[in-house]
């Protein structure tokens, strides 16, 4: 109780606690000495759609397993739908979903029947048939789990992931063996979640889907959170120089400007071949490369 | 909840029974052992005129309850925290118990049916009779449940050691088959042991499961084979008892969701 006060009394910019999806306040890990997760403090409204990024090691499944309710943590305060998920009880877990990152359970059960069963655990369930249909998966739904490939195997987690209607759900690296079409239609079906009000936590190591999909996102590197933003603005990227080439008499040219616009007006009234022309700014990954570096 | 943990048994039981090679080992191992042991020794009798093949036949239940019981529930859920099915349950509202209680349901399930299968062998094929009073399907049935409970808790301990879900059934067979030949179940009469190991051997319940068997499937006079000259179900309820005690209370310590924290 003393830890839920003192969430309540950290309130000074007059939002009411508890609105948000997710408060983490000096989230930390240790293993063996050695800081897993060394410092983080993260919101996450209701109804975003917020991506966690960072390196293999960096922390990331650490603090999404805190969040869950998989791990406990050192210290630091963290409330999920404004629980303690280090003692919420079943109540708690009905509100949440989770996609698992590399589960190998249930091969021997049928889609249908695994859907089915999991369905069965929640109070106010999804239909097995239905959410098997979102997922794609209505060929297969009679076929042992054991024989589905990869990426068939994933969507039956997101299917066991929202079965439950759940308000909040974590997808932990949730795309890894999908095939490109696969994967638009995964993203489509986080989009419509969204839509309905789910609030939804993405690891991902694919800047892509972070940028196709997430509101807002967080790099995180050695255990702590190196930026934030949305996918626009992520580390300084919008005020970052535009990179103008052209080729202008056969020699190649390229200029770094902050708005390229005066430089193109000037080239179309100098009667440049403009057919070469390219306007590049910083990427995601670019952006992301230099800060995961910038932290080592 | 009760809905739940019968949801879980089902899914317990059709994925026990999809996996073939489980089936196969489970059933037809001890089977085959009893068949073995059987045959060879079969023509001769004990001391007290009973046919050996009729005193295997009754220990080897002993047997077969540490297959499906201790085995089953250790491998199985070192199996369930390895591939996940452990992490997930443990991510949705499930209660704790309901996993516990399905898959307690499937080791009483295949329990049942393992008696069944070795009863049938040494009916059909050893000419043992069965007892025709409720008296000793009474005894049965108790020493039966006490040993299907005590041998389950004791696996979900022990799977709590298991660091690779493939070891399971090797790392768990060496206290299943060590305890068989000092528990009278391979080698009996048990006087034969040397005092010492007698002793330590009582200390287990293999012996006492066993022994009580054979008070279910024997004639009262095979008793003089026995330790003491004596049946002692008074002492087969006092040591069954006690290990179901030990054996959930080291559950309750042990019992983790997840692989240790790395």
């Amino acid at each position: 109780m003393t830890v839920a006060r003192s969430s309540l009394s950290t309130s000074e910019d007059g939002t009411i606690r508890g609105m948000e999806a997710i408060e983490v306040t000096g989230l930390r890990k240790t293993y063996g000495g050695r800081d897993a997760v060394a410092g983080i403090d993260l919101v996450v409204a209701r109804g975003e759609i917020f991506s966690l990024l960072g390196p293999n090691g960096a922390g990331k499944t650490t603090t999404v397993e805190i969040l869950e309710g998989h791990r406990r943590r050192t210290a630091g305060d963290v409330r999920v739908l404004g629980e303690d998920p280090g003692r919420a009880g079943s109540a708690w877990r009905a509100r949440i979903g989770i996609v698992l990152q590399d589960a190998a359970d249930a091969a021997d059960l049928t889609v249908s029947e695994m859907v089915g069963h999991v369905a069965g655990f929640y109070p106010d369930p999804h239909k097995a048939g239905e959410v098997i249909e979102r997922v794609g998966l209505s060929e297969k739904r009679n076929s042992k789990i054991r024989t589905l490939s990869g990426g068939q195997r994933r969507r039956v987690d997101v299917a066991l992931g929202i079965i439950g209607r759940p308000e909040l759900l974590f997808l932990d690296e949730p795309t890894t063996g999908f095939d490109p079409e696969a994967r638009r239609q995964f993203w489509d079906l986080i989009r419509t979640l969204a839509a309905d009000g789910t609030t939804i936590v993405l690891t991902t190591h694919y800047l892509d889907e972070a940028e196709a999909l997430a509101d807002r996102l967080a790099v995180v590197a050695a255990g702590r959170i190196v930026a934030e933003g949305t996918p626009a603005t992520l580390g300084g990227r919008s005020g970052a120089e535009a990179r103008v080439s052209w080729v202008e008499n056969g020699t190649a040219r390229t200029e770094q400007v902050t708005d390229p616009t005066d430089l193109i007006r000037r080239l179309v009234h100098d009667g440049a071949d403009l057919s070469t022309l390219t306007i590049t700014r910083p990427t995601l990954e670019d952006t992301y490369l230099s800060l995961i570096g910038a932290s080592r | 909840m009760i809905a739940v943990s019968l949801s879980r048994g089902h899914v317990e039981l059709l994925q026990f029974l999809r996996d073939r090679t489980a089936v196969i080992f489970t059933f037809f191992f001890p089977a085959l052992l009893l068949l073995l042991f059987g045959t060879i020794f079969g023509s001769t009798s004990t001391e007290a005129g009973v046919s050996v093949s009729r005193v295997f036949t009754a220990s080897m239940i002993a047997y077969g309850i540490l297959n499906t019981a201790f085995v089953t529930m250790g491998s199985g859920l070192a199996m369930d925290r390895e591939d996940g099915t452990l992490k997930r349950l443990r991510g949705t509202p499930m209660p704790a118990a309901a996993y516990l209680v399905g898959k307690g349901l499937l080791v009483l399930a295949l329990s049942i049916a393992e008696a069944a299968v070795l009863i049938g062998v040494g009916v059909l094929v050893f000419d043992m009779p069965l007892p025709g009073d409720a008296q000793h399907w009474l005894t049965f049935a108790w020493i039966f449940l006490l040993s299907v409970i005590g041998c389950s808790m004791l696996g979900i301990a022990v799977s709590g050691l298991v660091k690779n879900a493939r070891n399971a059934g090797a790392i768990l067979n060496v206290p299943v088959v060590a305890l068989q030949f000092v528990s009278g179940v391979f080698i009996h009469p048990m006087s034969q042991l040397p005092d010492w190991l007698e002793k330590v051997a009582s200390i287990f319940p293999v012996r006492w499961m066993a022994q009580g068997f054979r008070y279910v499937f024997l004639p009262d006079e095979a008793k003089v084979q026995e330790i003491g000259g004596s049946w002692a179900l008074g002492t087969v309820a006092m040591v069954l008892g006690a290990w179901c005690v030990i054996g959930s209370v080291l559950c309750l310590v042990t019992f983790r969701w997840t692989a240790r924290d790395k």
